[in-house]
């Protein structure tokens, strides 16, 4: 029999649905807790968003296997390819906050991207982990309250690590920088030049280049002649790549130093033979002794990831070991927020005391004043040999 | 760093040429231009990478199977984009060349991947030295076969029965049909052509920079700011253009910093086609009235 509804009734009804599916839903035990991911998961970049989802999925299974978090609720990790694109991060970002519900977001290699996405996360008071992009101000962003943390670099001790090895590994007394053209780039040249004085140096020169550019030998020659004894690179893999063919093709084998964007996309691959004169800088390094963590978490990927046969397939590890850690923590703030909330999480993430974690054991990892887990104590110093990344030893 | 400049410049400033007499080819005989000319740069590359590196062909195969993809290429342009709407009186082959050329990108993007690729070769592995100057013997090769295949257009115009149907056919057309020259069929086959030119480009480039989807854009942007810096119209001018931008390009970068490079090259493209709005090297048309 068919039911007459009033106008009123019809237009009431739906809108009632709508309401109970939104008012007085306490997240089931079943419910999963949505881990968000923005990242370069294709384009130059890809294996970098490659690399994060394998440390953040080692992490995941090894948490849910000991019965998820916040009594028994899962964690699932939600994806989003920012392409190296803020405008795109910023898109991904608010459909992970808006639609998925996502309680956390992880972000990418690219320091534009997540510095497009921070005042958007720390608006809607979700937080914000960082576990590669290593622009300074993506976690000191004078926000207040600052949703932003990381597991990684920080432009500004990077630096530091690598006017020190340029200094300590090749003499270096007038280093040239030659350095992405973006706010990746910006922050590193203000890190690097604080950091040559510090150290007593002065600089031969800075020269700039962009993602597409085929050829960089001029902006090498100039710093050729204004005397540069060795080089600081700061680039991603494609880009960086040019830099170290184009030294190749000017046949000028000076030392180079290079940040660790280089080792986000194929870089042995697109720079050829010199690519292994590179030393650049990780958290991490799977090779030689490892503690327990390492033990377990290289068994995982070789278990899981039928590509990895040893410490030289985890590339890049970085990327693998920061994603390991930041969702290790996540889970340790989870638990001490007890809730998913934002604002509880937040404060979550300030409250942990300790983790005996992969690249180190943490203790206070987060404070209100120090929102980066990491310092230049935790960097290594590594090149490529083939396609495998190793530590320089000696 | 004079010597750098000149290494530099020369070498990108013949691709820019190479690629842009495709445009000279296609405008001087039907009055159009192929605006997915980059996606040729990039379509030669991408089948070249795949044959060699993909399916370990011999470079000596791979290179002329990519080049032969693209003269197909630059058929179905010319039959998809262009003859539509010229036969239909419209200037929407603008849009429909660029249209195209974006649907190639983005298929190519899903079949190919978007990480970038390396093309090895023997021609850009080990440099020849000269003082402080190094350059790779393709960098040598480049300006050598951009200008050679100058001089063969200008050849195959000039003293060819072909050429003869071309320039027939671009003075008067009409005439050009009365005398039984299939006009349709020139314009397809300066189509053909002209991406043919634009996949020897790509594949010339490719070892020195890498295969990627979207890898002929800024050379297809470029190399039309080149085409109408020479004059459109004139291979010769077009490809002297193409030198001059290359050497422009990387002598600002050299003694002004990379901070100037494009406001530098830009400038100066304003500037000269302030001073010669016809292009460098493109005379006036003559209007009858």
């Amino acid at each position: 029999m068919p039911t007459n509804l009033t106008r009123r009734q019809a237009l009431a009804l739906p809108a009632g649905i709508a309401l109970g599916s939104l008012v007085g839903r306490p997240a089931t035990a079943a419910e999963p807790v949505k881990i968000g991911l923005v990242a370069a998961l294709s384009g130059p970049s890809a294996k970098s968003g490659e690399g994060i989802t394998r440390g953040l999925t080692i992490a995941i299974d090894e948490i849910n296997a000991r019965g998820g978090v916040l009594g028994g609720r899962m964690l699932e990790l939600v994806r989003r390819d920012d392409e190296s694109n803020p405008a795109k991060g910023q898109t991904a970002a608010r459909e992970l906050i808006d639609k998925e519900g996502a309680a956390i977001l992880f972000g990418g290699i690219d320091s534009p991207v997540s510095l497009a996405i921070v005042p958007l996360v720390n608006a809607a008071h979700v937080p914000f982990m960082g576990v590669w992009a290593a622009a300074t101000n993506i976690t000191r962003n004078s926000a207040n309250p600052n949703y932003v943390f990381r597991v990684s670099a920080v432009d500004v001790l990077v630096d530091r690590a690598l006017v020190k090895h340029a200094m300590a590994t090749f003499g270096a007394k007038t280093p040239g920088l030659i350095l992405v053209n973006n706010g990746w780039g910006e922050s590193n040249f203000a890190g690097l030049t604080a950091a040559a004085a510090a150290a007593g140096i002065k600089l031969a020169g800075a020269e700039k280049f962009d993602d597409k550019d085929v050829d960089m030998t001029p902006q090498l020659q100039r710093l050729r002649d204004a005397g540069a004894d060795s080089l600081i690179l700061v680039g991603n893999a494609a880009p960086g790549a040019q830099v170290v063919k184009s030294l190749q093709r000017s046949a000028w084998t000076v030392p180079v130093v290079s940040h660790w964007g280089i080792s986000g996309g194929r870089f042995p691959e697109l720079a050829g033979s010199w690519a292994g004169k590179v030393h650049f800088v990780q958290t991490y390094s799977f090779f030689g002794s490892q503690n327990d963590v390492g033990k377990r978490v290289l068994a995982a990927l070789m278990a899981k990831y039928p590509d990895i046969k040893g410490p030289g397939d985890v590339t890049p590890p970085v990327g693998v070991a920061n994603a390991y850690d930041a969702m290790q923590l996540t889970a340790l703030a989870l638990a001490k927020a007890g809730s998913t909330d934002g604002d509880k999480l937040r404060e979550g993430f300030l409250a942990i005391d300790a983790y005996q974690g992969l690249i180190k054991n943490y203790t206070k990892p987060f404070t209100d004043e120090n929102h980066d887990a990491l310092n230049e104590n935790d960097y290594v110093m590594v090149r490529y040999n083939g396609d495998q990344i190793e530590p320089i030893t000696g | 760093m004079l010597a750098t400049a000149l290494v530099s410049g020369l070498g990108l400033g013949s691709i820019y040429g190479l690629i842009a007499l495709g445009f000279t080819l296609t405008f001087a005989v039907s009055g159009t231009v192929n605006f997915a000319q980059g996606s040729s740069v990039m379509l030669g590359a991408v089948i070249c990478h795949a044959l060699a590196v993909g399916m370990h062909w011999p470079m000596i195969a791979a290179a002329p199977a990519a080049l032969a993809a693209c003269a197909i290429w630059g058929l179905v342009v010319e039959r998809v984009a262009v003859r539509p709407f010229v036969t239909r009186g419209t200037n929407s082959w603008l849009m429909a060349t660029v249209a195209l050329g974006i649907v190639l990108d983005n298929l190519v993007m899903v079949l190919f991947g978007k990480e970038p690729r390396a093309l090895p070769s023997v021609l850009a592995d080990e440099p020849w030295v000269i003082g402080k100057v190094g350059i790779f013997p393709l960098q040598i090769l480049i300006p050598a076969v951009g200008l050679g295949l100058a001089f063969l257009v200008h050849l195959g115009m000039h003293r060819t029965g072909l050429g003869l149907k071309l320039r027939a056919a671009v003075d008067h057309p009409d005439a050009a049909r009365l005398m039984s020259i299939d006009v349709t069929l020139l314009i397809a086959v300066t189509y053909a052509a002209a991406a043919l030119l634009a996949g020897i480009g790509g594949i010339l480039i490719a070892p020195l920079y890498n295969v990627a989807y979207d890898m002929g854009t800024l050379f297809g942007i470029k190399a039309f700011a080149v085409a109408i810096l020479g004059g459109l119209t004139n291979p010769w001018g077009v490809v002297m253009a193409g030198l001059a931008y290359g050497l422009v390009e990387a002598c600002a970068t050299t003694w002004l910093g990379s901070s100037s490079t494009q406001i530098v090259t830009f400038t100066a493209v304003i500037a000269a086609l302030a001073l010669a709005p016809s292009g460098l090297f493109g005379g006036r048309t003559k209007v009858r009235v």
